[in-house]
């Protein structure tokens, strides 16, 4: 017991004298800018609110801890994949510790939870993933801010690069919510050829062995799928091992092949073609130096998710110079932030009427590089594409 | 044509994997009278075993094996410290020790191997398609699942119906108390009747490992269907296990396969595939709600 209370008190003592020593220089140049990141640590989604964090950290970093010449203190809590809790971890970075700019969701429906809050309370927030189309369009707000996409543009240049492939009949799949279903909407947006067959699955379904049949019958040219995290993993897999793989084609989304699920699906994932609006491969010398900064610190290769964190980062350091590292004066936030005056990863990046990405989208197909699968980039699929959504919003 | 007939298979291997989870299920209720919501528990501690001993070792012998052992080991280790207690008590205890031991076990799963799924390679040998009519390849694969879970059926049938254990559980799920009564150490049979339901679901597990990602939760996904199979085939009786499985498997994946085109002809498509996928996941409930409404025990009921 006397032990337990003295490493108690001990630890107490340790942490009061950390906080101490880190308030003092900090307290020396004026208080740093607080920016509260709310992301998901745990669970099946974990590794993206990791590399959302990392590659924000490393934005950081290479600034020497400052955003646009402010300093920054970055606060992290893990919303546990249960909006409630990213709700709660919202509320108290509000009210306790009066953070006003908030970035980090991955989820649409954390981010709904979340952003209404922020948004009335006079808070800025910047998404550097999930942008559901309510936000891009009638509910659009000044003061929400998209780095990633409009989750729609995802599917359309996926329908696209289908047109681009030649392929005139195709099959397509989802899960039976909301995401499966604006998922399919999307792709047959900008689709052009036939659809031969389109099937929604349960959320809750693990074998696909009645789809792959279908698929067979119906003998498409091409598959487009969206099945998020371990239920894409087992649908690739059991296409895959039906022989589909290699007579008909399959068309992604990068949410569905990112660099940790090529990891896990292996071999099987090489002629694998998709979309995205960014690659590690690109060339770019802004896109060279993050990738190469960020295997030297994290001995990985970077996500989509974390180039996207990466431009949040650096698309916030752009506002704040603007500002003089104020967040108060959101008019002149919104001011400062508009022109995207950063050097992004993608190359070019500019905020659409709705402050959405315009952006342009590249063809990625997954390829052995020396004996391991890569995704390897090919030609732009969509040039400076914005949303459908941007003409419904008026700020 | 052929199109059919892929769907069949698919509904047989979903059939007999189903029957592999509820021939232990049906077993140990019929026989000890005890609900275990945590067989499906066992089922995912087989499929782990097996994953991590399929990537420690690369072998699939090495693989089955173990999955079957740990499965079996962690049924019997239940039976003994846990159920034992519960034989006298009312199903509602049951059900509640159970369902804690489905917790347990989930996060027990999750403190070992972490949150992300693990992925299994179908063993080399099983690799590819056959072609098991002209136009129809089928994953060899799932049609070594078909095999083994037909194997397993007449292994039973074989071990219940000519053996002298088989006689005593027979006698167990009919006439308990004279079993007892004879001086048969019915502790120990009701321990190797659970290992046995738990050697099986370990071997679903197993097999299923590569097709599905091996995950925590995995158990429940498939628990409630199993429920359905012991229902439908009669509480007790591993006949009714085996048509039950196969009639669920059948009548789930035709369902999935068939209803959204048929609905296609009178609706729009989207709406259609929508509704169809609704409909089908119903369509299973809706089969138990039939047989019960006309066999209110089940298709071949144990205890007639």
């Amino acid at each position: 017991m006397t032990l337990n209370r003295r490493g108690l008190l001990a630890s107490g003592a340790a942490l009061g004298l950390g906080a101490a020593s880190l308030a003092r220089p900090a307290l020396a140049q004026a208080a740093p800018l607080k920016i509260g990141m709310i992301t998901t640590l745990s669970g099946a989604g974990g590794y993206i609110g990791q590399d959302i964090r990392d590659a924000f950290m490393l934005a950081m970093e290479m600034e020497g801890g400052k955003l646009g010449g402010t300093p920054i203190q970055l606060l992290v809590e893990d919303d546990g994949f249960r909006p409630g809790q990213g709700k709660q971890v919202a509320e108290r970075f509000m009210k306790n510790e009066r953070v006003k700019l908030l970035t980090g969701i991955i989820f649409s429906n954390i981010l709904g939870a979340v952003v209404g809050d922020v948004l009335d309370a006079g808070g800025i927030y910047v998404s550097p993933n999930a942008s559901p189309s309510n936000l891009a369009g009638k509910e659009c707000h000044k003061n929400f801010w998209s780095v990633a996409w409009q989750n729609d543009s995802l599917h359309e240049s996926a329908g696209q690069l289908a047109n681009n492939l030649g392929q005139k009949k195709m099959f397509i799949l989802a899960p039976n919510y909301q995401a499966g279903r604006d998922a399919l909407t999307g792709f047959k947006r900008l689709y052009k050829g036939q659809v031969a067959g389109e099937v929604y699955t349960r959320l809750d379904q693990t074998d696909y062995a009645a789809e792959m049949a279908q698929i067979r019958a119906a003998a498409p040219d091409g598959v487009y799928q969206f099945h998020p995290g371990g239920l894409g993993i087992s649908f690739l897999r059991q296409y895959v091992q039906a022989g589909l793989l290699s007579n008909i084609p399959m068309t992604l989304a990068s949410p569905s092949m990112d660099a940790t699920t090529l990891a896990a699906v292996g071999d099987a994932a090489v002629g694998i073609n998709l979309t995205s609006q960014w690659n590690s491969d690109l060339d770019v010398p802004a896109s060279k130096r993050f990738v190469a900064a960020f295997q030297a610190k994290y001995n990985r290769i970077p996500t989509f998710y974390a180039q996207q964190s990466f431009d949040t980062a650096l698309a916030i350091g752009a506002a704040l110079k603007g500002t003089g590292g104020k967040v108060d004066d959101t008019e002149a936030f919104y001011r400062a932030m508009k022109p995207a005056n950063f050097e992004s990863t993608r190359g070019k990046f500019a905020f659409g009427a709705n402050n959405h990405p315009i952006q342009d989208w590249w063809a990625i197909k997954v390829e052995n590089v020396s004996g391991k699968p890569a995704l390897v980039s090919k030609d732009r699929v969509l040039t400076n594409h914005g949303d459908v959504y941007a003409a419904q919003c008026k700020f | 044509m052929a199109l059919l007939l892929e769907q069949l298979l698919n509904g047989v291997q979903l059939g007999v994997t189903l029957f592999l989870l509820a021939a232990g299920l049906t077993l140990v209720f019929g026989i000890m009278g005890v609900i275990n919501l945590a067989h499906g528990s066992l089922y995912m501690v087989g499929a782990y075993a097996a994953a991590v001993a399929a990537s420690a070792t690369g072998s699939a012998i090495v693989a089955l094996l173990s999955g079957l052992a740990a499965a079996a080991g962690v049924g019997m280790v239940v039976e003994y410290v846990v159920l034992r207690r519960l034989y006298a008590r009312d199903h509602l205890d049951q059900v509640l020790a159970t369902f804690g031991l489905i917790l347990f076990f989930n996060e027990g799963m999750v403190l070992l191997f972490g949150r992300q799924p693990l992925f299994v390679n179908v063993p080399e040998a099983l690799r590819g398609t056959v072609r098991v009519l002209p136009g129809v390849d089928y994953p060899i694969y799932r049609v070594a699942i078909i095999a083994v879970g037909l194997l397993v059926a007449l292994g039973l049938y074989l071990l219940i119906q000519r053996t002298r254990v088989g006689m005593l559980v027979r006698a167990g799920a009919t006439h308990r108390e004279m079993v007892r009564a004879l001086g048969v150490d019915v502790r120990l049979l009701y321990t190797l009747v659970f290992g046995l339901g738990a050697l099986l679901a370990g071997l679903a597990g197993v097999m299923t490992g590569p097709i599905l990602s091996v995950q925590v939760g995995m158990g429940e996904q498939i628990l409630i269907l199993t429920f359905v199979v012991v229902v439908i085939g009669g509480i007790g009786s591993v006949r009714g296990a085996l048509f039950g499985a196969v009639l669920v498997g059948l009548v789930d994946t035709v369902l999935r396969a068939y209803v959204p085109g048929l609905l296609r002809q009178v609706m729009e498509g989207s709406e259609a595939d929508a509704l169809g996928a609704g409909l089908a996941s119903m369509g299973v409930y809706l089969l138990m709600a039939l047989v019960l409404l006309v066999k209110p025990r089940g298709l071949f009921p144990a205890h007639a």
